[in-house]
């Protein structure tokens, strides 16, 4: 049962699967575990980051493409969910068309810029990347008359899925049952399926040869894999990944932005949870994104006391500085790339460098 | 043993078509500006527009040239080239606000004199960074493409948060010296002193560059580590400190092509590096990786571009240059220069 389910692909270390319980236990009792309005809302992004990473890693760990747009698969989902509901009112039938909607667009992006970046080298893959998302990022955020622009677009969800709606009068265990569980039940159990979709597609044949591919691109074609079509297969599969999990934030915060969608900084952090928790793994991705948005919760409080506490000292005290807390995580993310390739998943499973 | 098949090879003169060939993306540049004369109707916005892009093409032809032919040596992708731009935009500005006196006197000679300390600077500024930055970041992921550019990306962090810490969070505003400020009319049209030096200026550098690849004993090595390393170091040349010198090189260009720009702008951030990399990465995709005459002509054809559609509909600007490299690499998919690899 439990092995169909997770498609065969078992954690393969008992620390590991521990771990790995306590994180979808927590999460799935979080709202009773952590009550407070603040923990919920980290436990969800918590959620919808999974998803996020897991996505990037069947682009990343699995076929050995680096992506720079997968943030703006992310805003596609996003701004699918934001637009739908302003035009068509809030309504689950807006959720829906507008999450199907930025399904649709990313995939056909992803194809695109797939087919004609990596038909030629994979390397122009990543640059190409890089350069429509940063395009289409200005794009977004200068169309202000469709998208808001810098400030992006407030929307209202249906009433079953927001705080005002009461499901029962009695709290259970002290919280209220109410529209935002069942929203957050929504983005839990929506990231639950798409890991599990994301573990059935790596072992998949599917999953085989891109990985055959990632080990050795001249031998995968000559046993006859159009290697093209696989990559760009893949990219479109992660992208509508991107995508959905975009959607369900939207859902959550019921805003879009720029800032929060389509940011390169979202893009920093979704490499640097996917570098911490394992390239090529999935469960890394749980993994990953789990420690690094616990940890953005409280690092900027860790910096601000370790900068009063060097006030004295030249120089320390900006380095410190919460703002700058980028520097840390690039100055991590490149310690985890040398000597840590494998991420925590890989160290558990005792892959060793 | 039987006898040799006949074999005669004859060599045709080549036609007009091959003849031609070579320099149709050259082509593209005159085109380009038809074209836009076409779209924007008032010559003299056309002029002044075509002599600001083709300054943006210079500046950017000089922060990318570098970053190519590091690809085309080692197979090196470095995600990091803006860090260089930037730091190089800081260093050199913040010695041209320290020579307040010079860039304020209205004489072109110590003008001049400023701008130049400010460029060298940058240079040996950037190019250091350069080297450590290749010492300790790319060195040793050399031959692995996926790390290569996770390592650079992060490198690129780390070095822009450092000018963060180092010259602070805000942008810094400059004017550029007294002799270089305002515009000359020519033919009705305003073209300003700085555009006109810009071009020039990229010129030089460009005529310097081909001339040292063309003519010089250490260009004809790179040219060959370009086409075929192995065999370039069987016969005994050391590729490495070649490949160690061109990084250095091109890491002290994209330090001046961040002063020029910072200059040009009259405004540097410490993002201003990592913005532009995407107008390089476009100017190195389409001119073919490794070739820096490709290199050269993608620049002025983004750079012009840039201007022409920035002054019909400024949010198009961008998407049109995306649109332009998704027309090369229908045209060319290697870019249109492309650069021919034994590897």
């Amino acid at each position: 049962m439990l092995h169909s389910i997770l498609s065969g692909d078992q954690p393969r270390s008992k620390i590991l699967s521990l771990v790995l319980i306590i994180i979808v236990l927590g999460l799935a009792f979080a709202p009773f575990l952590f009550p407070g309005t603040r923990s919920l809302d980290t436990a969800a992004r918590i959620c919808i980051f999974i998803a996020l990473v897991a996505s990037y890693d069947l682009l990343l760990g699995y076929t050995g493409i680096v992506s720079f747009a997968h943030t703006m698969f992310f805003g596609v989902g996003a701004y699918g969910v934001a637009l739908a509901s302003v035009h068509m009112g809030p309504g689950f039938d807006a959720l829906i068309v507008g999450t199907l909607a930025g399904i649709l667009v990313a995939a056909i992006l992803a194809a695109i810029i797939g087919l004609f970046s990596l038909r030629v080298r994979a390397i122009f893959f990543a640059m190409i990347t890089l350069a429509v998302a940063t395009a289409v990022a200005v794009l977004f955020s200068q169309m202000s008359g469709l998208t808001g622009g810098e400030d992006g677009l407030n929307f209202k969800i249906p009433r079953a899925l927001t705080s005002a709606q009461k499901f029962l009068a009695d709290p259970i265990f002290g919280v209220k049952i109410n529209g935002k569980l069942l929203n957050y039940y929504l983005m839990f159990f929506g990231s639950l399926t798409l890991i599990l979709i994301f573990l059935r597609i790596v072992n998949s044949p599917f999953g085989r040869v891109l990985q055959a591919i990632r080990e050795n691109e001249f031998r995968a074609e000559s046993i006859g894999y159009k290697i093209v079509i696989f990559r760009t297969g893949a990219s479109v599969i992660s992208a509508i990944g991107a995508a959905i999990a975009g959607s369900l934030y939207a859902i959550w915060l019921r805003y879009v932005g720029p800032d929060t969608t389509l940011s390169f900084e979202i893009m920093i952090d979704i490499l640097l949870m996917v570098v911490i928790g394992g390239m090529g793994t999935i469960y890394g991705a749980v993994i990953g994104a789990t420690i690094f948005v616990i940890a953005q919760n409280y690092l900027q409080n860790l910096m601000g006391a370790a900068a009063d506490a060097t006030s004295s000292l030249p120089i320390l005290p900006l380095i410190f500085n919460p703002d700058r807390w980028l520097l840390w995580l690039g100055l991590l993310f490149i310690l985890s790339v040398y000597f840590f390739p494998k991420g925590v998943v890989g160290r558990l499973r005792g892959e060793g460098k | 043993m039987s006898a040799a098949p006949e074999h005669n090879p004859t060599l045709h003169k080549l036609g007009l078509q091959d003849r031609i060939a070579p320099y149709i993306p050259l082509l593209l540049v005159p085109i380009i500006m038809l074209i836009g004369a076409g779209a924007i109707q008032s010559p003299s916005s056309w002029m002044t527009l075509t002599v600001s892009g083709l300054a943006m093409g210079m500046m950017i032809f000089i922060m990318a040239s570098g970053l190519t032919l590091v690809f085309g040596l080692m197979d090196v992708i470095n995600f990091g080239h803006g860090a260089f731009i930037s730091v190089g935009a800081f260093i050199g500005i913040s010695i041209l606000l320290s020579l307040g006196g010079l860039t304020g006197a209205p004489s072109l000679f110590l003008n001049v004199l400023a701008v130049l300390a400010a460029i060298i600077g940058a240079m040996v500024g950037a190019g250091a960074l350069g080297w450590a930055f290749e010492r300790v970041i790319v060195k040793p992921v050399y031959g692995a493409h996926l790390k290569q550019i996770l390592v650079t990306m992060g490198g690129m962090i780390v070095v822009e948060q450092l000018i963060l810490v180092f010259w602070g969070p805000d942008e810094i505003f400059i004017t550029r010296p007294e002799t270089l400020k305002g515009a000359f009319i020519f033919f009705g049209a305003a073209v300003e002193k700085f555009r006109l030096l810009a071009v020039v200026f990229g010129l030089v550098i460009f005529v310097g560059m081909r001339w040292v690849l063309r003519s010089t004993k250490i260009g004809l090595i790179v040219r060959a580590g370009v086409e075929n390393g192995e065999m370039v170091k069987a016969l005994g040349y050391p590729l490495r400190l070649v490949f160690i010198s061109i990084f250095i090189a091109g890491s002290a260009l994209a330090g001046l092509g961040g002063v020029m720009w910072g200059l040009y702008q009259e405004v540097i951030t410490a993002q201003m590096g990592g913005n532009l990399m995407v107008l390089v990465f476009i100017v190195v995709i389409i001119g073919g990786l490794g070739s820096v005459e490709g290199c050269f002509i993608g620049a002025l054809l983004v750079g012009l571009l840039q201007n022409y559609v920035g002054y019909l509909d400024p949010k198009l600007a961008l998407v049109s240059n995306i649109g332009l490299m998704v027309f090369i690499l229908m045209w060319r998919p290697q870019g249109m220069i492309p650069v021919v690899k034994a590897k």
